[in-house]
């Protein structure tokens, strides 16, 4: 079996809709669980009270805003060396879904980061490699609807988000390259000692388990849509006008 | 039922509602589209199969 073959829209649309009905009630079962353990049933940090609670939105997003990026990254060189049209697609659908990933890492960090840390928002490394890394998403976005040839949109925006990717790196190691900044360090390390208690740390890996699984079924979707919309015009254009 | 958030109840309800209200938005917007590339689609082949017929 070669994995070239799902390259093909048809074939690609066929395994996503036989995905869809396993993945969705799955990302569905996941959230609410997650949130409800979360929200409902872990108590409150000794030092932040009962902010941690943003913990199970905040990290999931974070790590999803980042993850999407590397994900369009890998889709985006696939476009450039082999040209499949699906793999620019899931690029692109890919942005929809990780900028509002962004947007919410942001939102809550700054509704955290009041109470915690005393300001909205600090010139902390973390946070500006991240504030840079949703401007990025943006441009991505404007670039794909200024440029009307969808190839060359394809190819403008890979190398855009191959430039972004520095960021979206930077958004995920920069508590590493410098110490100075508001942001903790990361809250999952497969160091035990490092990362955040175990009533936090349960609750919080089906949290992301869940925000992965809703990530890949709204990618999914919007990449079909993407091409039966690009069907769709093609089958237009092939009727002769009048 | 919501438990005893403290004097910390409106950031987190706050964070709370700010996400799920994106993330809904998020979803009703993927619904949308889904739909309406559907139609685009069940359209153009209509128009495809019924310019065949006449040709035919």
């Amino acid at each position: 079996m070669n994995i070239w073959e799902y390259a093909n829209p048809r074939r690609f649309t066929a395994v996503i809709d036989r995905l869809l009905p396993v993945l969705v009630p799955m990302a569905a079962i996941c959230l609410t669980c997650a949130l409800f353990w979360g929200f409902f049933l872990t108590p409150d940090d000794y030092r932040q009270g009962s902010t941690v609670k943003i913990i199970y939105l905040h990290v999931p997003a974070a790590l999803m805003a980042i993850n999407a990026w590397i994900m369009m990254l890998i889709a985006s060189l696939i476009w450039l060396i082999r040209r499949h049209h699906v793999s620019a697609l899931l690029a692109k659908s890919a942005a929809h879904v990780g900028i509002v990933f962004t947007l919410v890492a942001l939102l809550t960090g700054a509704i955290w980061g009041k109470p915690m840390w005393g300001t909205y928002w600090a010139w902390d490394p973390r946070l500006t490699s991240f504030l840079i890394l949703f401007l990025f998403y943006l441009g991505y976005l404007a670039l794909w609807s200024a440029i009307e040839d969808p190839d060359s949109a394809a190819d403008l925006t890979s190398v855009l988000c191959m430039v972004g990717s520095v960021f979206a790196l930077l958004s995920r190691y920069a508590v590493n390259f410098w110490n100075q900044g508001l942001h903790q360090g990361a809250s999952l390390s497969l160091d035990k000692e490092e990362h955040v208690s175990d009533v936090f740390w349960q609750p919080l890996v089906l949290s992301i388990a869940g925000f992965v699984l809703l990530f890949i079924v709204l990618v999914l979707v919007l990449t079909r849509s993407e091409i039966r919309m690009r069907r769709a015009i093609a089958l237009m254009k092939r009727i002769p006008s009048r | 039922m919501i438990p005893d958030l403290g004097k910390y109840a409106l950031p987190v309800l706050a964070a709370y509602g700010g996400s799920i209200l994106l993330y809904v938005g998020l979803i009703v917007l993927v619904i949308r589209k889904n739909r309406a590339a559907k139609r685009a689609l069940n359209l153009a082949e209509a128009q495809v199969e019924k310019k065949s017929t006449a040709l035919a």
